[in-house]
């Protein structure tokens, strides 16, 4: 019982107080299109009847929840239940899409910055020349760089997941780069120290003392890069001329006036990264423990 | 010096050794024209006021630092030339345990990297942690450990391999006086067992004077040596012998010594 006072409870009256708020934002903008389209019909406008339509446009300036659960559930479970899960209409075939690009350029992003990291702190050139240009990498508005990326890949006959994953690349490398430096280096002057009175070579003092030690500093770091990696697919996906994944489904919905459908985009990618960054957070309790870190 | 001047069994032989630091606010001489020299099997205890070079000296011997001036030999050779053949082992103010090895896992450390094979692993860690009390403290991690218990598994990983000098750096100093009198007892015991040679930089008076055959007095401004005490003390020492006469006298000329040198500063 306390279990539900304590943890349940809190969290259920947030929850409930953002629907409620979401409802009432609903009411406040879609309104002057219900008083509009009354006007038109001479029609008289109740308390009652304003709701009713507010709650129940078309296409509503904002969606309610329910219209937006349904929506999921009509392009997700209803889709699965029709044996149509792959289907170019399916919310899971363009969550599938927008999932294969993210992981592989996570993949990508964190190697890259895992090694760039370990070059900047063994190499003092590296150190000097390469950290400006990672800084100013990141300066620059993703969407300027995406177009870009897609068009000059597209060029040399390279198109479909490796641009998009590239552009999640860009993205993601940052974060592990900052936190892995940072963990790189974490060891105290002491610790060096020690390891120098035993003669250890760059080698042992990396592999014993420095790369053990960044843990912590590197799941933080992939926690923020998946979440980074998931925007930049979704970026990475609205100059492809909207063909496939989350960021079309939201140019189409854009598009056409859909916003229901690009809500059902939105809460579609908040969920994989939910999902996404959660699983890392199991890798990080996983690999902490056995190493000992966590008490 | 006169019990350690034989020319074969120097451990330490420092000549006009200084140190000078240069720094934004002009040179700092962390050591000036030190002469000193430690036979083995000796306990040579380094005490002096913040600032005095007593560290910085110690790390002359372990080749963390160079020295500017003078020549200084370690077994006979360079510090650099000692610290790569693993003559020393040197124990921090901190123990520095890894948190992410066990009790074990962090003696064994020095000797994975100095590439002893796995079976000489083992019997070596549980040599050194019977010696100074930890058995059966293996699988423990360094948080599950008290602070003393976790100064002693370091000293055990500095005991590992086989190195006859043994550098310690302040060891208890962050120890509360009961653990330290204690840890002190089971040092000479140690000692007294390996029969290492060992330096030992501290602060407090009555460790100096209980723990050594001799007691360096250093001051700061610049770091100098201001006076050498050998002591009278039997090698048999009980932790009462420091309510006898000869314990006063010791830790008393080690008190004017160290007077002696603040006199500098007014």
């Amino acid at each position: 019982m306390n279990w539900f006072r304590d943890k349940v409870l809190p969290v259920l009256t947030v929850v409930l107080a953002i629907i409620a708020l979401w409802y009432a934002g609903a009411i406040a903008l879609n309104a002057p299109w219900a008083y509009d389209k009354a006007t038109r019909t001479g029609e008289n406008l109740t308390i009652t009847t304003l709701i009713a339509d507010t709650w129940t446009q078309d296409k509503p300036k904002l969606p309610t929840p329910d219209q937006v659960v349904r929506e999921i559930w009509k392009t997700t479970g209803a889709m699965v239940l029709r044996g149509r899960t792959w289907s170019k209409r399916s919310l899971i075939y363009h969550a599938w899409v927008t999932l294969s690009a993210t992981v592989l350029g996570f993949a990508l992003g964190g190697v890259f910055g895992i090694l760039l990291a370990v070059g900047i702190v063994h190499n003092r050139a590296m150190d000097m020349s390469v950290m400006p240009w990672v800084i100013a990498s990141q300066t620059i508005p993703i969407l300027a760089i995406a177009p870009m990326v897609i068009v000059v890949l597209n060029a040399i006959g390279i198109s479909g997941l490796l641009p998009k994953a590239i552009i999640s690349m860009y993205l993601s490398f940052f974060p592990v780069v900052v936190g892995m430096v940072k963990g790189l280096r974490s060891p105290d002057r002491m610790q060096i120290d020690q390891m120098r009175t035993w003669f250890a070579s760059r080698w042992q003092m990396f592999w014993k003392l420095r790369l053990p030690a960044s843990m912590p500093y590197l799941f933080t770091s992939l926690k923020v890069a998946m979440a980074a990696s998931l925007v930049g697919t979704i970026v990475g996906e609205l100059p492809t001329g909207a063909v496939a994944g989350l960021g079309a489904r939201l140019l189409a919905g854009s598009y056409y006036g859909q916003t229901i459908q690009i809500w059902g985009a939105l809460i579609m990618a908040a969920v994989l990264a939910a999902i996404l960054v959660g699983l890392i957070g199991v890798l990080q309790r996983v690999t902490l423990k056995r190493m000992g870190m966590l008490r | 010096m006169s019990d350690s001047d034989g020319q074969g069994n120097a451990v330490i032989r420092a000549e006009n050794l200084s140190l000078t630091f240069e720094t934004n606010d002009g040179p700092v001489h962390a050591l000036q024209d030190i002469d000193l020299t430690i036979g083995k099997g000796e306990f040579v205890s380094f005490i002096g006021p913040s600032g005095c070079g007593k560290t910085t000296f110690l790390r002359v011997m372990a080749d963390l630092e160079k020295p500017t001036a003078g020549t200084i030999c370690v077994n006979g050779v360079t510090p650099e030339e000692a610290r790569k053949s693993r003559a020393y082992g040197y124990v921090f103010q901190a123990a520095g345990l890894y948190p992410w090895r066990t009790i074990d896992g962090n003696v064994r450390l020095p000797l994975e990297i100095m590439g002893y094979d796995k079976a000489d692993q083992a019997a070596r860690v549980k040599r050194v942690l019977e010696l100074v009390d930890l058995a059966g403290f293996e699988k423990k991690y360094p948080w599950q450990l008290s602070g003393g218990m976790q100064q002693r598994a370091s000293i055990a990983r500095a005991l590992a391999f086989d190195a006859d000098l043994l550098l310690m750096d302040e060891p208890f100093g962050a120890l509360d006086e009961i653990v330290r009198d204690h840890l002190n007892e089971q040092l000479l015991k140690l000692w007294a067992k390996t029969n290492k040679t060992i330096c030992f930089v501290t602060h407090s008076i009555p460790e100096a004077a209980y723990l050594s055959t001799k007691i360096v007095v250093m001051s700061p401004r610049p770091g100098r040596i201001t006076d050498v005490i050998d002591s009278p003390l039997p090698a048999e020492r009980p932790l009462d012998i420091r309510d006898s006469k000869e314990f006063l006298e010791v830790a008393h000329r080690v008190r004017e010594g160290l007077r002696a040198g603040h006199a500098y500063d007014d």
